[in-house]
């Protein structure tokens, strides 16, 4: 299968006498889909923000295509424009259109023309079916479109992998449908993507192993399948119930 | 380009609103013209040059002051705050009387006749200063830290994180502040015909000196000094103020 995209070993950290993260691995691989899923405060965005060192971890390594991003010499901000980052609440420039959000990296980090670069963003904002609002500011456009274009700054820097920290737990149910829809795509036509999400019908469509994370350990991992049809601990067991619950067939919430 | 547009009509109505009273008041009381036109030829140039410097001067001084406040080392952070509190707690005359006549030789490289001019400036821009720095810093604290955050995960260095997405934010949230700042420069200059300098304030006052045996003379000079001052102020503190907040709620931008 090659050699990993990312590959995190044994990480740590922890914000004050808070553990977050007590030493989780995995490897991510050209391609792969990986989805991220447990309780609030299990360390899921946390891990996100140590690979791509926003939150350095305390202990542990970390490797973008076999560089070691925890060495003192390399340059971060180079390694972090290969990874994109999606974020729960969007965070788009509010001062800058749409088409300007998705083209400021290519043209101040990848140091493209402002021509090239706006023709890159525009294919970018296509892909994500949001061209035609290319003119619009951020808070002209709905929670959806926004993190679409969200998706589309992070693809138009065509990173080595992109990690999506929670994009639709801010959305409105009706605006996630689009959003999933765009990162469906993206995932088929061959994005490696670490995803931290609840969406469980996203993670069986295109995900390739499902890792639960508890108290900051990977308490249990396997495909789609495997989370489905028989979790062995109690603790997924009863965390799926709950996620089937809400997101899940009404006949369990009528139970209830 | 608007903008622009919009600011050139305002600049001409305040024209037209100077010019259209001096007609009246020439077709009706040519002795009141003459003094209307004496207190704007004579005074309003230093005025104007005053405020320019003032603002001018705090703006530089009060960038770099909330810049070392909110990014600085502790020690930066100090000396900026503790000169926040020492030009925020001295009356504005008395720093013009420090550097006009309480410190003999600091404008040694000027010619006598523009020394207590350099005085007044240089009193006005650091005390704007002192103001200045608060109004920027609360508007670099009230950029969304997600924003900062984005401009990472692109790959852009703090610095050009600054640059292009925190500052142009920030500069954005603070003109309505810093519309009204002007407000207080540009009255605050009248303080220096404290020092026998001929701005607005003092031409008005000695024009009133001179015709001793008209007192009802005084009135008048100061009815036009005030209608000359509020000419100056409230349109522009009206189109910053109002309108920047305005297109600020509209971008999404600083709350409320």
């Amino acid at each position: 299968m090659g050699k990993p995209v990312i590959s995190v070993v044994d990480i740590w950290k922890s914000y004050n006498d808070l553990n977050v993260l007590n030493g989780v691995s995995f490897e991510l691989m050209e391609k792969e889909v990986k989805v991220i899923f447990g309780p609030s405060g299990s360390g899921k965005s946390t891990l996100l923000r140590c690979i791509n060192m926003l939150n350095p971890p305390d202990k542990g390594e970390i490797y973008l295509r076999g560089q070691n991003l925890m060495d003192s010499d390399v340059d971060l901000n180079k390694i972090r424009s290969r990874i994109g980052m999606v974020f729960q609440h969007f965070n788009l420039f509010t001062h800058l259109k749409a088409i300007d959000n998705v083209s400021i990296g290519l043209r101040r980090v990848k140091g493209l023309s402002k021509e090239e670069a706006h023709e890159k963003a525009l294919m970018a904002l296509k892909s994500v079916k949001m061209a035609e609002w290319a003119d619009h500011y951020p808070a002209q456009l709905s929670g959806g479109q926004q993190q679409r274009v969200g998706i589309a700054r992070a693809l138009a820097m065509e990173p080595d992998v992109i990690l999506f920290d929670e994009p639709t737990s801010a959305l409105d149910p009706e605006l996630i449908g689009e959003v999933l829809q765009v990162m469906l795509d993206i995932a088929k036509s061959g994005t490696t993507m670490i995803v931290v999400t609840h969406e469980l019908g996203f993670a069986k469509a295109v995900s390739s192993e499902m890792i639960f994370l508890g108290e900051g350990v990977i308490l249990e991992r396997g495909t789609p399948e495997h989370f489905f049809t028989s979790p062995e601990s109690e603790r997924v067991k009863k965390f799926l119930k709950q996620l089937e619950v809400l997101y899940g067939s009404h006949e369990e919430l009528l139970k209830l | 380009m608007k903008r622009c547009f919009l600011l050139i009509t305002i600049i001409l109505l305040i024209g037209i609103a100077i010019i259209s009273l001096g007609i009246i008041s020439y077709i009706f009381f040519p002795f009141l013209f003459n003094i209307f036109i004496y207190i704007l030829v004579s005074g309003l140039p230093h005025t104007l040059l005053l405020t320019s410097i003032g603002l001018l001067g705090g703006f530089v001084l009060g960038i770099s002051l909330a810049l070392m406040r909110i990014y600085g080392s502790k020690e930066l952070q100090w000396i900026s705050s503790g000169y926040e509190k020492l030009f925020r707690g001295v009356p504005l005359l008395v720093l013009i009387y420090i550097f006009a006549f309480g410190i003999p030789g600091i404008f040694w490289f000027i010619s006598p006749l523009d020394r207590s001019l350099a005085a007044v400036m240089l009193a006005l821009a650091l005390r704007s200063g002192a103001y200045q720095s608060q109004i920027f810093r609360g508007a670099i604290l009230s950029v969304n830290l997600g924003q900062m955050e984005a401009a990472r995960s692109l790959g852009m260095n703090q610095i050009q994180g600054f640059r292009h997405i925190v500052m142009p934010q920030a500069l954005r949230l603070a003109i309505p502040s810093w519309s009204n700042e002007y407000a207080v420069v540009i009255k605050d200059t009248s303080f220096a015909s404290g020092i026998g300098i001929l701005e607005l304030t003092k031409s008005a006052y000695r024009i009133s000196v001179i015709y001793r045996e008209i007192p009802e003379l005084w009135t008048l000079s100061m009815v036009f000094l005030t209608i000359i001052y509020f000419l100056f102020t409230y349109p522009i503190t009206r189109f910053f103020g109002e309108r920047q907040t305005k297109k600020l709620k509209d971008l999404g931008m600083g709350g409320g």
